[in-house]
């Protein structure tokens, strides 16, 4: 059971306004999603993003409602195969970037079935 | 005041569903099958236009199926229902009222002053489309018969998913061209007694005299009529014929503070349409309930729903109210006025086909059964003095769906796995 715990202290009269507000036990949800509807969870196999920070096992936080902007993290769907990349845009040339040398920058052309699926805002990686 | 409705209908949802979480099935043939993997109930254009029908069985369709290459999905309701929420939830940002009418269908009232309603049902499709990944067609129209319509037409018609029956002369060109069978409330039977006097389209129905009507067909086919004449007069209560969910809601007068006052009203609601659900001898496999706060009040708004699987099938009361109020306590939040809350049955089976359960525990072999009949039959002879029951235990996970997809969103096991290299 919670108890809440009230920060004013009690006195006769006018209650403060302040009473109103109890502090809550802080919420990973609010903190990291802002659009519930359009947030989900995926995990990550394979180290092409590495150097971003992403590895193999690790959990992403992925919201379709922002509008993909150069830069971002996004997943991305290529010829009806899923793949996180960073997304570079510039001059009507669209790259996905691996973020690992190992592994080769990808040109989109409109040969492909391309769409971005969602932008990657965190990551949540266990030690 | 006058109002206006906008019919949002979730195109092909099951298939849908499957398409947002398996992008490699786009542009495919793809089935989804009812509940034990009993027949087909849910098809992409592309399996639609392969010539496979609805509610066809799969033991009969296996080798089309494989000739053709059609790739075959259980259903899943959790998720279907995970999803459902969400579109929902995005749909309500663009009005004052939602009025959720089954697990892929939703009316969204606004005020009769509301200009460019084509632009604004583009827009609500393409945020629900980029939000969800759901692909969605509206109709508008000032009667919720004629945005049924609408929506038919947008879906066979127009390219961008999107079709308003405003002015008079659009809705009489287009009604011209809607066959009878294909208006809201007018069923098979309807529809073949109405063509034997010769009446083929909607706008020959429409133009029928009321005496006519209400001579040869039911007061509630009146309604129908009038409301393609573009008067509302179709309530959220009035039940209407349709075998595809059954959904109770109600606006709360004062808003709802703690959980309890929600479970009474809930528990109401599943007593409501589980007498609905018996009395066309159907079972239902998925129950959803749903939330929501006062939209007026931005700072402080909620909308929230889940649901759940029932297996096997049920349209037992207390196991449905008990699932239910599972559903209450994991969506409520604390703090929140709720304005407003529903339940919605889906996964509708007659209780002849669920059968195929060759268990002792299945609905309609039951005890449960026979009792639900006596309580069914006490309370259509007492109307003032229902019969209520106590709730009971629920139905566990037990019997075969071959092809079924992840639960993506509801189960940290099974999510969404990218292949990142």
């Amino acid at each position: 059971m919670h108890l809440p715990f009230y920060q004013g202290p009690l006195r006769a009269g006018f209650p403060s306004a302040a009473d109103d507000y109890l502090d809550q036990r802080l919420d990973l949800n609010e903190h990291l999603i802002t659009h519930p509807a359009s947030t989900f969870f995926v995990k990550v196999k394979g180290d092409s993003m590495i150097n971003a920070g992403i590895h193999s096992g690790d959990m992403l936080i992925v919201d379709r409602s922002i509008e993909p902007k150069s830069r971002n993290i996004v997943v991305a769907v290529i010829n009806g195969e899923f793949t996180v990349k960073r997304l570079l845009k510039s001059k009507g040339i669209c790259q996905l970037s691996p973020e690992n040398p190992d592994y080769p920058l990808i040109n989109i052309t409109d040969a492909m079935d391309f769409e971005i699926w969602g932008i990657v805002l965190h990551v949540i990686h266990s030690f | 005041m006058s109002q206006i409705f906008a019919l949002l209908d979730c195109n092909n949802f099951f298939v849908s569903c499957e398409r947002v979480f398996n992008p490699s099935l786009r542009n495919k043939p793809v089935v989804v099958l009812s509940n034990n993997d009993g027949c087909v109930i849910s098809r992409s254009n592309e399996a639609k236009a392969l010539g496979i029908p609805m509610g066809a069985p799969y033991f009969k369709c296996r080798e089309i199926f494989e000739r053709e290459r059609i790739f075959v999905y259980s259903a899943n309701f959790v998720l279907y229902g995970d999803i459902s929420g969400r579109v929902m939830q995005t749909a309500s940002e663009f009005t004052s009222e939602l009025e959720i009418y089954s697990i892929d269908e939703a009316f969204l009232i606004w005020d009769g002053t509301h200009q460019n309603c084509l632009n604004n049902a583009q827009i609500v499709r393409e945020r629900v489309k980029r939000d969800t990944g759901m692909p969605v067609s509206i109709g508008v129209a000032p009667t919720k018969t004629l945005a049924k319509a609408a929506n038919y037409i947008a879906k066979k018609k127009s390219i961008d998913g999107v079709f308003c029956l405003l002015d008079e002369k659009t809705i009489e060109e287009w009604l011209g061209k809607t066959p009878v069978g294909e208006i809201w409330g007018i069923g098979h039977s309807k529809a073949d007694f109405l063509k034997r006097h010769g009446i083929l389209t909607a706008l020959q129905l429409r133009d029928m005299p009321d005496a006519w009507i209400k001579q040869n067909l039911t007061v509630i086919s009146l309604k129908t009529v009038w409301e393609l004449r573009g008067i509302p007069c179709i309530s959220p209560q009035d039940n209407r014929d349709d075998k595809k969910a059954i959904t109770t809601s109600r606006t709360f007068a004062k808003e709802a503070t703690n959980i309890d006052e929600l479970y009474e009203p809930i528990a109401a609601y599943i007593a409501n349409a589980s007498e609905k659900l018996r009395s066309q001898r159907s079972v239902c496999g998925y129950v959803q309930v749903y939330l929501m706060t006062n939209r007026f009040k931005k700072e402080t708004y909620y909308a929230n729903s889940a649901g759940i699987d029932l297996t096997p099938p049920t349209a037992y009361t207390p196991d449905l109210i008990n699932a239910a109020h599972k559903l209450v306590k994991s969506i409520y939040k604390e703090g929140c006025g709720y304005k407003k809350a529903g339940v919605i049955l889906s996964n509708l089976q007659s209780q002849l086909s669920s059968q195929d359960f060759l268990f002792d525990e299945s609905y309609q072999r039951s005890k449960k059964q026979k009792l639900m009949d006596v309580v069914d039959s006490w309370n259509n002879r007492h109307n003032t003095s229902k019969m209520f029951l106590a709730a009971e235990g629920m139905a566990q996970d037990w019997y075969n769906q071959a092809h079924k997809s992840k639960r993506f969103t509801t189960r940290w096991d099974e999510l969404l796995e990218i292949i990142c290299d």
